[in-house]
């Protein structure tokens, strides 16, 4: 499992604007580069992020090789109710790593 | 006469004044790096020190023994560690780093394979001690069977090496605060190590920063653990003794 490091409120007010900031530990391999031996490295990269709360999507990304190595994402949602937030990281290799934070609505 | 006694006079108000405007690399780095430096959650060094807390409690070796299960808590134990690094090693009767302390520790006291320099795990181990010292002044041991490395260290920073034949003084001293090609030249003070560099996009310790800096003048690096590394970490800890430690830092 790759590391991660989250910043997400664990409380918000109803209809307040919260900031989501994720960083996950990932080579983000371009593709292009060739190793020690002169070989070309095959390209190992996240290729997709997505946040759902409570099963709709509130944010997705797709990244790209020119994105460096230990992706930082940040967005913002508006905090409706009290809920779950599922973060997934999709990429190359069958890299695939979800994580979970509830987050208490109140008022 | 009197301009000999001024300059007499002058001389430790120069001194202090030099002093005073030591700076951390940190310091000259734009506000988004200085940002993601000092958020936890930003700081990509912390994955290495999240990585390092995991192998601290791991049990290790033939007896299983984890580097807790002698130290305990890290946060109250390896509290100050990293500030008085390098320090003077009995058993080999030679100064060590604190990453060299660490290799030394898991290979003779757990009896665990060796962790090599610069690997995943040594890197996260270090950053994980030297965290506990972030907020520390950097406070070289007033021991004097080091003064001899520390001197060699000097010697070798003033040096001239390499096809560009340049010394660290040269551009750490004589020209910090000056830019080559796209980057400020620092003063060169160890206080983030081991940090996370974007242009690495990874962790690195100060001797591989050191050694950046050597084929950098297209001199010939030393190799890893080498007493001459060692000998310069010193003399950089004497020079910046009293600035505050930043580990892990982020530099570009
Ligand atoms: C079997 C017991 C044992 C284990 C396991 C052990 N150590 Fe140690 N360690 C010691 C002793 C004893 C010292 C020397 C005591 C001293 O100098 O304070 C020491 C010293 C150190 C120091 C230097 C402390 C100082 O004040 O200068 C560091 C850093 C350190 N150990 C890190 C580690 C790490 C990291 C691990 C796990 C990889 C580890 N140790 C595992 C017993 C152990
Ligand atoms: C040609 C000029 C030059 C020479 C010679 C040079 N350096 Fe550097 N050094 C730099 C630059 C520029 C940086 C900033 C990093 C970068 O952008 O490459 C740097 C960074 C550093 C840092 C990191 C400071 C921080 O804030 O983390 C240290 C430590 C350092 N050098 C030590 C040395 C030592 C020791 C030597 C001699 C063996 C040396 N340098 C030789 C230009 C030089």
């Amino acid at each position: 499992m790759a590391r991660v490091l989250l910043n997400i409120p664990r409380t918000a007010r109803k209809g307040e604007v919260i900031a989501i900031r994720t960083l996950i530990q990932h080579v983000m391999e371009t593709g292009y580069r060739p190793g020690a031996d002169g070989e070309v490295l095959p390209r190992d990269i996240i290729r997709r992020f997505t946040a759902s709360f409570e099963g709709e999507e509130v944010f997705a990304a797709d990244l790209s090789p020119a994105i460096a190595a230990n992706p930082f994402l940040s967005f913002t949602m508006v905090a409706s109710t009290t809920g779950t937030l599922v973060l997934r990281w999709q990429g190359d290799k069958g890299f695939d790593q979800t994580e979970t934070r509830e987050i208490m609505v109140t008022g | 006469m009197t301009r000999l006694a001024c300059i007499l006079l002058l001389l430790p108000l120069c001194l202090s004044a030099a002093a005073e405007e030591r700076r951390s690399g940190f310091q000259d780095m734009a506000p988004e790096t200085q940002a993601m430096q000092q958020d936890d959650t930003a700081n990509p060094g912390m994955l290495w020190v999240l990585e390092g807390e995991t192998l601290w409690n791991a049990p290790a070796g033939p007896a299983g023994q984890p580097c807790a299960g002698c130290h305990g808590s890290a946060e109250s134990a390896m509290r100050g560690v990293a500030a008085r690094y390098p320090a003077w090693d009995e058993a080999d009767a030679a100064p060590i780093d604190l990453a060299g302390r660490i290799q030394q520790c898991r290979a003779a006291r757990q009896g665990a394979p060796p962790l090599p320099r610069e690997s995943e795990e040594l890197l996260a181990l270090t950053a994980y001690v030297a965290r506990q010292s972030r907020g520390l002044p950097i406070t070289p041991p007033e021991d004097p069977r080091l003064d001899p490395a520390r001197a060699e260290g000097r010697a070798l920073y003033t040096e001239r090496r390499g096809q560009l034949d340049l010394s660290c003084a040269q551009c750490h001293d004589e020209n910090a605060g000056r830019r080559l090609a796209g980057s400020a030249i620092p003063q060169a003070h160890p206080t983030g190590y081991p940090l996370y560099r974007l242009e690495w996009q990874s962790l690195g310790s100060l001797q591989r920063r050191l050694r950046g800096c050597m084929t950098g003048v297209r001199a010939e690096p030393y190799a890893y653990g080498a007493l001459e590394y060692v000998a310069i970490e010193l003399y950089l800890a004497q020079r910046a003794a009293g600035m505050t430690l930043e580990a892990p830092a982020v530099r570009p």
